[in-house]
């Protein structure tokens, strides 16, 4: 068992938490393939999913050059994605959270593509040439990602009184696991310096204009549930490693 | 005058080299060639001695993030180059800057259209939305068309249907 606790270098923990939000909410997005309402958005959900872990990969692989040239250890985007435990992803809670029916999964991508657009959107302009060429390249998936739950969001907020409901209940459900994203943890602010207030007004105004052409108000609880940035996440991530890392460790090494 | 003979030699290899990879194709577009899709950003051919075979040295840039087709092309390049004699072939990756359908060669878009597939249009960098955009049907090549989905058989492409002949068609979307 491989652990990545006691790395300190902050670019890397950050490395490795965007890599982990990525890959975790692909794999949760995956899940609906072959179950989604019509087939054009089972694709679609999907496509996204492909996105997301193609984005974990390139977080995943850099982090894992700077680890071997810090520390020396071998480590490469696969250990990194299948041998670790819990308490080493570093994931915002949300993305970990079940999909619950469709418009509480499109509900959920819209936070997640929403805050990933705008944190993209600084990381583009970071001194870090590797950091600023990931994050450039996953601006343009995101962009998409980020529209095309808008648009579902609006019309299943603004839909019938059932849908309405439904999504109305889904907001008040995920509600506390939002501001995770913009309560920033040591090392993001490290690497973001000022630019994580710029994130936070972007991300709460970008998220609000969807709510709002949507017709839902986010609920005013003052209650905020985190700590997956450190690593201590809800029993859900442990369910989601158990299916995803079940090859590699039942058979080490093992290719495709 | 020796070694501007060196170097008329190597341009001749990288040339052939380019030549090579016209004709390795995307394997999900087949009628694309990776040139076409703008995806290799230089060749270059090393040669530090008379002893050790010719360093070739590809970058490319992948279309998308996790495009599945990248590990394809790079066994195609590799399978291609062996057979022409290349020994020490290395392939690097590089993200930045970040692939655009703007690299996308003229004649490519020409191909797309014939093979069934809506080319891009306009630059990446003015983000329109899909909904606003007034795609040509490939097929008739009337304009009532509808977007489907923003997503299609891969990530790169949207769905459309066309009013007019009804079929429905993929649009390669601005990137």
């Amino acid at each position: 068992m491989m652990t990545t606790q006691e790395i300190e270098n902050p670019l890397i923990k950050f490395l490795l938490h965007l890599g982990d939000n990525a890959l975790i909410m692909g794999h949760r997005n995956s899940e609906w393939c072959g179950h989604g309402p019509i087939l054009e958005q089972d694709i679609a959900l999907t496509n996204i999913a492909l996105d997301q872990i193609g984005q974990a990969r390139n977080f995943y692989q850099y982090a894992a050059k700077l680890i071997l040239e810090s520390s020396g250890e071998q480590l490469t985007e696969d250990s990194l994605a299948y041998l670790r435990d819990s308490w080493d992803f570093k994931n915002c809670l949300l993305v970990e959270l079940p999909n619950g029916h469709w418009g509480r999964t499109v509900l959920k991508q819209l936070i997640v593509s929403a805050y990933q657009f705008c944190v993209y959107q600084e990381l583009e302009k970071n001194a870090d040439k590797q950091l600023a060429a990931i994050a450039s390249k996953s601006l343009k998936e995101i962009t998409y990602h980020f529209r095309w739950s808008s648009e579902w969001v609006i019309r299943l907020g603004d839909g019938t009184s059932e849908s309405t409901q439904k999504m109305k209940d889904a907001l008040d459900a995920i509600w506390p696991y939002t501001n995770e994203w913009t309560n920033f943890s040591d090392y993001e602010l490290n690497i973001l310096g000022d630019s994580h207030l710029t994130i936070r007004e972007n991300f709460e105004e970008k998220l609000g204009a969807v709510l709002s052409e949507a017709g839902l108000t986010a609920p005013t609880i003052a209650f905020s549930q985190d700590g997956g940035k450190k690593g201590n996440h809800t029993e859900h991530l442990g369910y989601i490693l158990a299916e995803m890392q079940f090859l590699q460790r039942a058979y080490p090494n093992a290719a495709w | 005058m020796q070694h501007g003979k060196t170097e008329k030699c190597m341009n001749d290899l990288e040339k052939k080299i380019w030549q090579l990879l016209e004709k390795i194709t995307d394997p999900e577009i087949p009628v694309l060639s990776i040139i076409d899709l703008g995806i290799i950003r230089s060749v270059k051919v090393n040669h530090t001695s008379t002893d050790t075979p010719h360093e070739v040295l590809i970058w490319y840039t992948p279309t998308y993030s996790a495009c599945p087709a990248v590990d394809m092309i790079n066994t195609d390049i590799l399978v291609s180059l062996t057979v022409a004699g290349f020994t020490n072939i290395r392939l690097e990756q590089t993200l930045f800057p970040a692939w655009t359908t703007d690299w996308m060669s003229e004649s490519g878009k020409e191909k797309l259209k014939k093979y069934g597939i809506a080319a891009p249009i306009g630059k990446s960098c003015e983000n329109i939305a899909l909904a606003d955009l007034k795609i040509a049907c490939p097929q008739c090549g009337s304009i009532q068309t509808i977007l489907v989905s923003e997503f299609s058989s891969t990530a790169c492409k949207a769905l459309y249907k066309c009013n007019t002949c009804l079929e429905p068609f993929d649009y390669f979307k601005c990137h």
